[in-house]
């Protein structure tokens, strides 16, 4: 109770990340992988300059919730995505690669 | 304007500082402007100055979420450099050095600018290498920069580790004497003075809502203190650019990412120049009140936060204490945050855009400070003329359709990693 008020508040150190294979682990285990709303066009599809522009270069950058791909890399190497509040930098959620909000 | 003397500092000292002007006015919006610049840091009150100066525009306002001197502008580590490779890079932030030379006269406002030179370190023969090629780049574009080995350096900064046992012992370094430091707040001072003399309306605590567009053409924004009219806006909001962009159905190659910088306890004088850490990222110079200004990696996740966390303050310093052993004895004083526009090629964005009379100043990364004179004016030329000024061509915002990217760094859309 007491640690989600302070991480609602952004009174934490550091932001705790709870790997869906490990549970609860310090940020210094993991890397930052981005945008995870990002969608690769489809394979041997017709895709024209726009699209590949937008999936390249062009991000929604919301300020508030925010889904998006960590990687615990010090830890079981998987990839996951975490529903993160990019103004508070409160963890909503952290949820499976197959897995959607 | 009262100006700033020696003698204007003695007769007011007769009279116990009590007489001094306010050194900007606090007006009520009008109901129309020739041009609106949106956010009062140094590019958006550099931009508005440069356009009552050069462009003959009077009637301009800068709307202000919060409090001048409040962003980005006072939360950078004042640096100023040019010591790019690329040639778009290298005469555009240079025009800037240029630039600063005369700032305290253009302004009447001291701005504390002090070239003691800027010295990258290598830890490597080839890091050595790929630092001669830069500084011959730079060279080619007429830019002063020297190569030095590592006998030079540790006569300049002899309390680096220079021992065997250092972990990334120093080869040499390329130096750029031209580089140095201003007072940040000197700068966003400076300019609004300036500014507010020339006419120009600093309208703080005014939030801008919505813009409105008829015909794919501007016609005025609504803000938190009323509808203004006005058939050109220049955006320099960088940290929040991608939220004054959703309200043009607009979507940039950005991402919003906090930086992170800190300062020891004030110390005698140490470091006299500015010194980069070539095996990671960290930056120290010192400040005239003898703190140890420091700074390294963005945080590294998607933040509009303004502050972040102590991951990054004890890697960036342990990175410090390496260089430097010494550091590791001081304190210290306090960290802080700031909101970057991180472009998707580390460049920033001098444009037009699609809707007439809406200009873009934004992208810059975690180097807009030492830009802030030269993209004032650049992007003034771009939003009187309407068409980019030459040295911000590179800058345009169709590159990243076109494939003419300033990829620097040679980084690519990963901007998290720095």
């Amino acid at each position: 109770m007491k640690k989600a008020l302070e991480q609602k508040l952004g009174l934490v150190d550091m932001l705790e990340i709870k790997c869906p294979y490990c549970g609860d682990r310090s940020q210094n285990e993991f890397s930052y992988g981005g945008d995870a709303t990002v969608k690769r066009p489809e394979l041997n599809s017709e895709v024209n300059d726009l699209e590949w522009d937008s999936f390249v270069y062009y991000r929604d950058n919301p300020r508030g919730k925010h889904l998006e791909l960590w990687h615990h890399i010090s830890g079981c190497r998987q990839w996951f995505k975490v529903h993160r509040n990019t103004a508070t930098h409160e963890i909503i959620q952290t949820l499976e690669m197959q897995e959607d909000l | 304007m009262q100006k700033y003397s020696v003698f204007s500092l003695i007769k007011n000292a007769l009279t116990n500082h009590q007489n001094w002007d306010v050194v900007w006015r606090d007006p009520e919006p009008k109901k129309e402007y020739e041009a609106i610049i949106i956010g009062g840091g140094g590019h958006g009150l550099a931009t508005a100055f440069y356009l009552a100066k050069y462009y003959n525009m009077k009637n301009i306002a800068i709307l202000e979420k919060g409090w001048i001197g409040g962003g980005n502008v006072a939360r950078n580590t004042t640096i100023l450099r040019s010591n790019y490779m690329h040639d778009a890079n290298s005469l555009f932030y240079d025009h800037g050095m240029q630039m600063w030379k005369d700032l305290s006269q253009e302004l009447n406002y001291n701005v504390m600018y002090s070239p003691r030179g800027i010295l990258n370190l290598a830890h490597s023969d080839a890091q050595l290498n790929a630092y001669a090629r830069r500084g011959n780049s730079m060279r080619l574009n007429g830019i002063d920069v020297s190569l030095i080995g590592r006998e030079e350096v540790k006569k300049m900064i002899p309390f680096a580790d220079f021992t065997s046992n250092a972990r990334f012992p120093i080869f040499g370094g390329l130096l750029q004497p031209i580089g140095g430091t201003a007072r940040h707040d000197a700068v966003a001072w400076g300019y609004a003075r300036a500014a507010d003399d020339m006419g120009v309306d600093i309208i703080q605590h005014c939030e801008v809502n919505g813009f409105d567009i008829e015909n794919g053409k501007l016609t005025g924004v609504q803000t938190s203190r009323g509808n203004i009219k006005t058939k050109k806006v220049g955006l320099c909001v960088a940290g929040s650019t991608s939220l004054l962009a959703e309200k043009l159905n607009m979507n940039l190659p950005m991402e919003a990412h906090v930086l992170q910088a800190c300062v020891s306890e004030p110390v005698k004088p140490l470091l006299d120049g500015v010194v980069t850490f070539g095996a990671g990222h960290f930056y120290c110079s010192q400040s005239d009140k003898g703190e140890m200004v420091m700074g390294g990696d963005l945080d590294g996740y998607n933040s509009y936060a303004q502050r972040g966390n102590l991951p990054t303050i004890q890697h960036v310093l342990t990175e410090g204490v390496a260089l430097f052993p010494n550091l590791s004895r001081l304190k210290i004083l306090r960290t802080w945050g700031g909101v970057m526009d991180m472009s998707m090629d580390g460049s920033p964005i001098i444009d037009k855009t699609h809707i007439e009379g809406v200009y873009l100043n934004c992208g810059w990364c975690y180097g807009g400070f030492k830009a802030t004179p030269v993209s004032g004016l650049t992007f003034a030329h771009t939003i009187a003329n309407d068409t980019p000024h030459d040295l911000s061509i590179p800058f345009r915002l169709d590159r990243f359709n076109t494939g003419h990217l300033l990829d620097e760094k040679g980084l690519g859309t990963k901007t998290w990693i720095s």
